[in-house]
């Protein structure tokens, strides 16, 4: 049955690849999203369930995990057919089959608990968001393409190097080697320490490429920058959250080998340099897209920051996962039409957004203040929790570092954002007669009430998932 | 362990010098081509008495690694018509040095890991260790995109050499995964090549440079 959650996805790209109607093809997306999030409610209602001999399973992490991107494509899927209507004469039956084969895939990756499997998926995953950022078919895309394929690649690569080191220091430890991730927690008392260590280092270099942790975040700004707004979203709240899932689940094989202690140094340590780098390259950003790029690593920083300072951090962090993963979405939405509007996303030609496009520009700023932790918003929530637990943790100098580092990133990303929204558009903006449309600007306002709801009160359904996914990353 | 493991693994180490040393593109793809070839022979000599499975892991590494990628290169080189490697950021000298340098140390680094009795004496984890670097040193010094696929593809390599090691934990159904995986990446990455040299007249990814701070 879990399943289900692969192939109905999947199936529905190819019928979209095949359907001859370009009219009819785009509302494909958002079929395939109600099915895909029918079938996850159902499974999140269900106690854990396990199919293909425990190879998928939905435990209490991949059901946040799956729960929030199954809600993030399906918001962003009613997005599709205003989009597409904005850009005639593109070759749509490719962008929206691999639209669907990337939830399939990644859903797939979410539910896979044997490592090998969970590294098919994910390269697939990373292959089918190919055509997504080739778009629009010109040479910058081109070029952001084939940096995201290739170091995409080489990075997943090396998670499958990890993922044998760790099989290794099973067979090292007597028990045969196995990558099923059950095997791996129960046997993970006598795993040989050393190959352990070399396993975590290689693994989270590998995922945290994909994630887009720093230094090894180049491609995130090319990718982003270049690709469909809603592309952005997708990859920033989609797929970067499935590589922090696969962290994750190396985080728990640490901590049941009584190496928790190592994991987490690390963690805390990527994460800060994360924020550090984001916030260096965010301040002076004038392509507002990349800007968002930088946000997305320093938020990548900040959720493995949680992580690695523990206890209450692990709650914010899943927390965070979601908040950010909303905030992105507003962003990437209200920064596409924006783009639409003026067509262009360099701050020297884009002025006075609030005039041109009221609506998304006010979207916009709403973003900028709910990603960079402004109260009443989500995000808010989450780093406050964090912070308290540096903070109750005794880590005063790591929490004063977090801190500064949020606020560099306020004033960086500040700056350029309020370079857009404010002032008097150009003349040739004006000339453009972009129109604010209901299925271009209704999305981007779901995931803004979202996040404002996430910040003011988490329905209890929803605190429920991230305390026992908390819980299971903390008990072993 | 069969004795006959380490005359094809240092086959494996020669193909990466090589692979460090030429210029000619068709030389670069035709011995990473021979180099999973060979990959495929030592996965059915280490797992020869696993029966069908190993073979078929075998057969699928060779017919992926050794014909069916090589000629999705050779076919772009010939759209592309670029023959040579030229001017790497770093020089084939001093990259075959560092490659030869690199071989040694995954020598001594293989040594301090904890193994298992039966790979003590082989060198296999070594050969492994020095592939994939042989990879990245291809992935970071060269400048044509045809090649820097190689790169990745030696990389690859280099971590099926250590799945060697761990069949067990890898079932036919998951390598046989990524053998698709592994083809369609290059498929895709092969199309993109072809846009690339029509976009830009040139295969040089040193001109992909629009995109920077």
């Amino acid at each position: 049955m879990l399943l289900a959650l692969v192939i109905v996805p999947l199936v529905l790209g190819a019928v979209a690849f095949a359907t001859p109607s370009p009219k009819l093809r785009p509302w494909l997306v958002p079929l395939g999203a109600v099915a895909h999030a029918a079938l996850t409610l159902y499974f999140l209602m269900q106690p854990a369930a396990a199919a293909l001999g425990g190879w998928l399973v939905l435990d209490p992490l991949g059901k946040v995990v799956l729960g929030f991107v199954s809600l993030l494509f399906l918001i962003c899927a009613f997005y599709v057919p205003g989009y597409l209507a904005l850009r005639p004469g593109r070759k749509t039956s490719i962008f929206c089959a691999a639209l669907l084969a990337f939830l399939g895939t990644m859903s797939l990756m979410i539910l896979s608990h044997h490592l090998g499997l969970m590294w098919v998926a994910i390269e697939s995953a990373t292959l089918s968001s190919a055509p997504l950022l080739y778009f629009n078919r010109n040479q910058r895309s081109l070029e952001a393409t084939w940096k995201y394929l290739l170091i995409g690649s080489v990075g997943i690569a090396l998670a499958l190097f990890g993922s044998f080191f760790l099989a290794y220091s099973a067979l090292k430890g007597g028990m045969g080697s196995s990558l099923l991730f059950e095997d791996l927690v129960h046997d993970a008392p006598h795993l040989s320490i050393p190959w352990l260590h070399v396993a975590f280092v290689i693994l989270l270099v590998g995922y945290g490429t994909k994630m887009g942790l720093a230094p090894m975040h180049t491609w995130k700004p090319d990718a982003y920058g270049e690709a469909p707004g809603l592309v952005g979203a997708l990859l920033a709240g989609g797929l970067t959250n499935c590589a922090f899932l696969a962290i994750l689940r190396f985080v728990q094989i640490c901590g049941a080998a009584g190496e928790g202690a190592f994991a987490r140094h690390l963690l805390v340590v990527m994460g800060l340099v994360s924020m550090a780098v984001a916030g260096i390259f965010m301040a002076g950003q004038r392509d507002y897209k990349r800007m968002l790029a930088y946000s997305s690593v320093e938020h990548m920083g900040i959720l493995v920051f949680g992580i690695g300072i523990g206890g209450l951090g692990t709650f914010g962090a899943l927390l965070h996962l979601v908040n950010n993963g909303l905030g992105k979405g507003l962003l990437f939405l209200s920064a596409g039409n924006i783009h639409r509007a003026f067509g262009s996303k360099r701050t020297e030609d884009v002025t006075g957004a609030l005039r041109l496009a009221p609506a998304s520009a006010a979207l916009f700023l709403a973003g900028f203040f709910a990603i960079t932790g402004s109260p009443p918003f989500g995000p808010f929530m989450s780093e406050f929790t964090i912070l308290n637990a540096a903070v109750t943790g005794g880590r005063f100098a790591t929490a004063a570092l977090f801190l500064l580092m949020l606020a560099i990133v306020f004033i960086g990303m500040g700056a350029t954002v309020l370079r857009v929204v404010q002032g008097e558009p150009s003349d040739i903006a004006k000339a453009r007669g972009y129109k604010e449309r209901f299925l271009t600007v209704g999305p981007a306002v779901v995931f803004l009430v979202l996040v404002v709801l996430m910040g003011v009160y988490i329905p209890s359904p929803v605190s429920g998932l991230l305390h026992k996914a908390a819980a299971s990353l903390e008990l072993q | 362990m069969t004795p006959s493991l380490d005359p094809l693994l240092v086959l494996v180490l020669l193909l990466n010098l090589f692979l460090l040393g030429t210029t000619r593109l068709r030389a670069v793809i035709g011995s990473s081509a021979l180099q999973g070839v060979v990959l495929g022979v030592l996965a059915f000599v280490v797992h020869g008495h696993a029966a069908i499975e190993a073979f078929l892991v075998a057969a699928g590494a060779v017919i992926v690694k050794g014909f069916i990628i090589p000629r999705l290169l050779y076919k772009a080189m010939r759209d592309a018509a670029i023959h040579r490697e030229v001017e790497p950021f770093i020089g084939f000298i001093p990259s075959l040095l560092l490659g030869a340098v690199g071989a040694g140390l995954s020598v001594l680094f293989a040594q301090t890991l904890p193994l298992v009795p039966e790979h003590k004496a082989t060198l296999l984890l070594p050969t492994s260790f020095a592939t994939v670097l042989t990879g990245f040193i291809i992935l970071t010094t060269r400048r044509k995109a045809i090649t820097q696929v190689v790169g990745y593809l030696v990389l690859e390599n280099g971590i099926f050499v250590m799945g060697l090691a761990l069949l067990q934990a890898m079932p036919l159904l998951v390598e046989a995964g990524v053998l698709l995986d592994l083809f369609v990446g290059i498929l895709v990455m092969g199309i993109i090549i072809n846009h690339i040299s029509r976009e830009f007249s040139s295969m040089d990814t040193a001109r992909l440079s629009s995109l920077k701070e």
